[in-house]
């Protein structure tokens, strides 16, 4: 598996650590209700979509850039779709 | 006074020689990291050009006047090598010491890498650099003519010599068998 990463280029899978779904860009904001604030806390730290197909997630190129990357990749076949930098995203998240 | 006198990360074992491949101890001389404030690159590279003829190289890529040399070292981040950096709008921090780097040569180098590196150092051109894996070990990889130079943090450098000798006796045990 290889990663396209916008600032090194094409790189081996080993080069990268994963951390999880795009959801951890879109920290909730405190609203100053106690409950609402604890449900989209919980919401953005443990309710995840788990799909078959495309998903987007965050991933660190740990040995080689050290940029954080958005990849857009299929669950089902394992395609990458697309890469892009996360401090430059470009598309909202899909909770915001 | 007492003067101190440094110690190289290597003692004794370097150089070494298998085959057709050969590891030498570098010693780069100051490393500064220099990573420009938000929105500074520009000003940074300006400064750097008129005190030391060193543009901010573009990622993957490295500046050398001979002297002093500039190397793009990760995101938004470059290490000049062999000079002392002027007044910057930058993070700047001494990175001297923390470093250690080696220079692989010879006809097999290219070979050692493959069996250590994720990268294909092959389509590293004459003075491009890239940050990659060497076993473990998160390294600045930097072309220069038909070698490497190889950068580790200094803490493993027994490390690196380790796993590159076991290679390097590996590749030349290969050669000597008859086809």
């Amino acid at each position: 598996m290889r990663i396209e990463c916008p600032i090194c280029g094409s790189r081996d899978r080993r080069e990268f650590y994963y951390l999880g779904a795009e959801d951890y860009l879109d920290r909730p904001s405190p609203t100053g209700d106690a409950d609402k604030d604890a449900e989209a806390m919980h919401r953005y730290l443990h309710l995840r979509e788990n799909p078959c197909g495309p998903t987007k997630d965050l991933w660190h190129h740990e040995a080689g850039c050290s940029a954080w990357l958005l990849v857009t990749r299929d669950t089902a076949s394992h395609e990458i779709i697309a890469v892009e930098l996360a401090s430059t995203r470009k598309t909202a998240g899909a909770k915001s | 006074m007492v003067k101190l006198h440094a110690e190289t990360p290597w003692s004794d074992d370097l150089p070494i020689r298998e085959g057709k491949c050969q590891l030498d101890a570098v010693d780069l001389g100051p490393i500064w990291s220099i990573a420009p404030y938000r929105k500074a690159e520009k000003g940074v590279s300006a400064a750097l050009s008129k005190a030391l003829k060193l543009a901010l190289p573009a990622p993957g890529k490295s500046i050398s006047t001979g002297e002093a040399t500039l190397l793009w070292s990760g995101r938004e981040q470059y290490f000049l090598i062999g000079a002392h950096p002027p007044k910057l709008k930058a993070a700047v921090t001494d990175q001297s010491d923390a470093w250690c780097s080696v220079r692989l040569s010879g006809a097999a180098a290219i070979d050692v890498l493959a069996r250590l590196c994720p990268l294909d150092a092959d389509v590293l051109a004459e003075g491009d650099v890239a940050r990659s894996l060497i076993g473990h070990m998160q390294a600045v990889i930097w072309r220069d003519g038909d070698a490497f130079n190889l950068m580790v943090f200094r803490g493993f450098a027994r490390t690196l010599i380790h796993e590159m000798h076991g290679v390097m006796i590996s590749l030349a045990a290969q050669d000597e068998i008859p086809q």
